[in-house]
């Protein structure tokens, strides 16, 4: 009877710190590709992909590697535009930052089109492997 | 002339050898799938851009899951179509 008393007065205070030391571990790995409206000249299009990558590095994320994959053509029509500028962003986060983000697109009229996905282990090595590929291809 | 149901080919009928299917994934040790290359993806749809089953691919159910998936998120950034005539 004792135990099972002292046990569920202290059970709060250990899941509180459970919970605790998982938040504070639950760095994930995310990827996240946007799509621009081709409409805007080159230093509005640099303006926004700085605007996103401040907001993620002001919510505490980390960004691993950024990609322009400049104006493509895109496989249907997004608001009746056939081109694109897309852009890619690695990072690392919380998951409670991927909220704002996702915010952060909706209010932003330039982005017409973003998806967002965590990286599980073997996509971590993929990204590790691609990042040195495209290092390369701009060095060359 | 005795034989003339006897039908004869210029070429030799070629008798079916049938080849076995593999997972090229499981065979290549590939792990992830990118929905970034479309071009890669491209090889498990159809000309109109739908999914090849796995009977005609011989990918393995893990890795047809994450064709699938893969596909799917190309599709939402308009690497790939959704709807199409003549893809390739």
């Amino acid at each position: 009877m004792v135990i099972t008393k002292k046990s569920s007065t202290f059970a709060p205070h250990l899941l509180q710190i459970i919970i605790l030391i998982n938040q504070l571990g639950s760095m994930n790995q995310y990827e996240t590709v946007f799509i621009l409206t081709p409409v805007l000249s080159d230093e509005q299009m640099k303006e926004a992909v700085a605007k996103f990558k401040k907001l993620l590095t002001d919510n505490g994320a980390e960004i691993v590697n950024e990609e322009e994959w400049g104006l493509k053509k895109m496989a249907y029509a997004i608001e009746k535009k056939s081109t694109g500028f897309y852009c890619l962003l690695e990072f690392n986060a919380e998951p409670t930052v991927l909220k704002t983000l996702e915010t952060g697109y909706r209010r932003d009229e330039k982005v017409i089109r973003n998806i967002t996905v965590r990286l599980d282990k073997y996509a971590a090595l993929y990204a590790e492997k691609r990042r040195n590929k495209f290092g390369k291809k701009e060095e060359a | 002339m005795a034989q003339q149901s006897e039908i004869r080919y210029l070429t030799p009928p070629s008798v079916d050898v049938k080849k076995k299917k593999y997972c090229r994934f499981k065979k290549n040790g590939i792990k992830y799938i990118d929905y970034k290359d479309p071009e890669f993806l491209k090889k498990f749809l159809n000309e109109q851009g739908k999914i090849l089953p796995r009977r005609i691919t011989g990918t393995s159910l893990k890795y047809q899951r994450r064709v699938a998936q893969a596909v799917k998120r190309a599709r939402q950034i308009a690497l790939l179509p959704y709807v199409t005539d003549l893809m390739k």
